[in-house]
């Protein structure tokens, strides 16, 4: 027998888009300072920006998932 | 699977938000109001001590003061705001990346060990202060027809794209922006802080209140999942951090642009 809630389970999905998200910014990351090493302090600040914007979606499905528990 | 409702059986209680309703420590002070007045301290008392003897030469504790004003100034501000505005940000990037680092490191330092910005209200009073500055830099740079026309008004748009983008532009540079920035330094810490906690207790359950003698044998792994996750969380609280001080810098930077 399985007690719970089903948020969990619904976090856990709306947690999958912005894995890939992140994912996708910081190989862009890694790519742009492998052929351009001196850009790394500018390229930094950007990736950081861009992996915020996306992980965004999953703290906000994290939030979702306790506030709306009943 | 059979759902048949019968006595909840005696096991494991798995942590929750219940977890972070911490009894007032005197009167209706509680925990983490302790921890911001105790961040507040420590911060002033290390930039006192930083350049309470500026030498040419800086010592230890004077040059990590002046490191860390200049990674804020040169690495935050300069590249996100740039121009010659950013000087006059750069007191209030410092001090807002010192409070939120301390307050993020307590979660880790043992005996206090509790994220102050796992509590919601706290990271919504800190964007609403951050909303209120990029706002009045905004207005006091274009007016406030400007800032509006700047933040929701992109130029070189057909009407029918705008008819869609204007009011995106609006909920996220508006109203959103605050919105995401507290969250998400709330959303780390709480599920960082959760996750810790998740280990212990449910070593220590495996170890003293389960029956078996294989879940006694596998506890040592939940302990060490456990540390080395406090490791994981000490990365995460100084990366949210930077982040929050670096879209703070960013927001400031959009509002004071020309053109975009």
């Amino acid at each position: 027998m399985i007690s719970g809630n089903l948020n969990t389970i619904g976090y856990g999905l709306s947690a999958i888009g912005p894995g890939i998200g992140v994912g996708i910014v910081f190989a862009a990351f890694i790519n742009g300072v492998a052929r351009q090493p001196e850009a790394r302090g500018q390229l930094q600040g950007i990736a950081f920006i861009g992996f915020a914007l996306s992980e965004a979606l999953a703290i906000l499905g994290l939030v979702l998932a306790f506030a709306l528990g009943a | 699977m059979t759902t048949t409702a019968t006595a909840p059986a005696p096991g494991f209680e798995s942590p929750g938000v219940e977890d972070f309703q911490l009894p007032p420590v005197f009167g209706t002070v509680t925990k983490p109001v302790l921890e911001l007045v105790l961040a507040a301290i420590i911060i002033v008392a290390f930039f006192l001590v930083a350049v309470r003897k500026p030498a040419l030469v800086p010592g230890k504790t004077q040059f990590l003061g002046e490191a860390f004003h200049g990674i804020v100034r040169n690495s935050i501000a300069r590249d996100m705001i740039g121009g010659r505005e950013f000087l006059k940000y750069v007191p209030f990037l410092t001090a807002l990346f010192a409070f939120i680092l301390v307050n993020n490191l307590f979660g880790i330092i043992p005996i206090i060990q509790f994220p102050t910005f796992a509590h919601p209200g706290v990271p919504y009073a800190l964007a609403g202060l951050v909303y209120v500055v990029f706002t009045y830099a905004g207005i006091r740079k274009h007016g406030f027809g400007g800032y509006i026309r700047l933040s929701t008004w992109p130029p070189d748009v057909p009407w029918w794209v705008r008819i869609i983008l204007t009011p995106i532009e609006f909920l996220s540079n508006l109203i959103l922006r605050p919105v995401t920035l507290s969250l998400r330094l709330f959303g780390n810490m709480f599920a960082g802080h959760l996750l810790l906690l998740l280990f212990t207790l449910g070593g220590e359950y495996m170890l003293f209140e389960a029956g078996d003698w294989q879940l006694k044998v596998l506890s040592p792994f939940a302990f060490l999942m456990a540390i080395v996750f406090t490791f994981f969380e000490a990365f995460v609280q100084v990366i949210q951090a930077y982040i929050f001080v670096m879209l703070t810098a960013s927001y400031i930077g959009t509002v004071l642009a020309d053109d975009h």
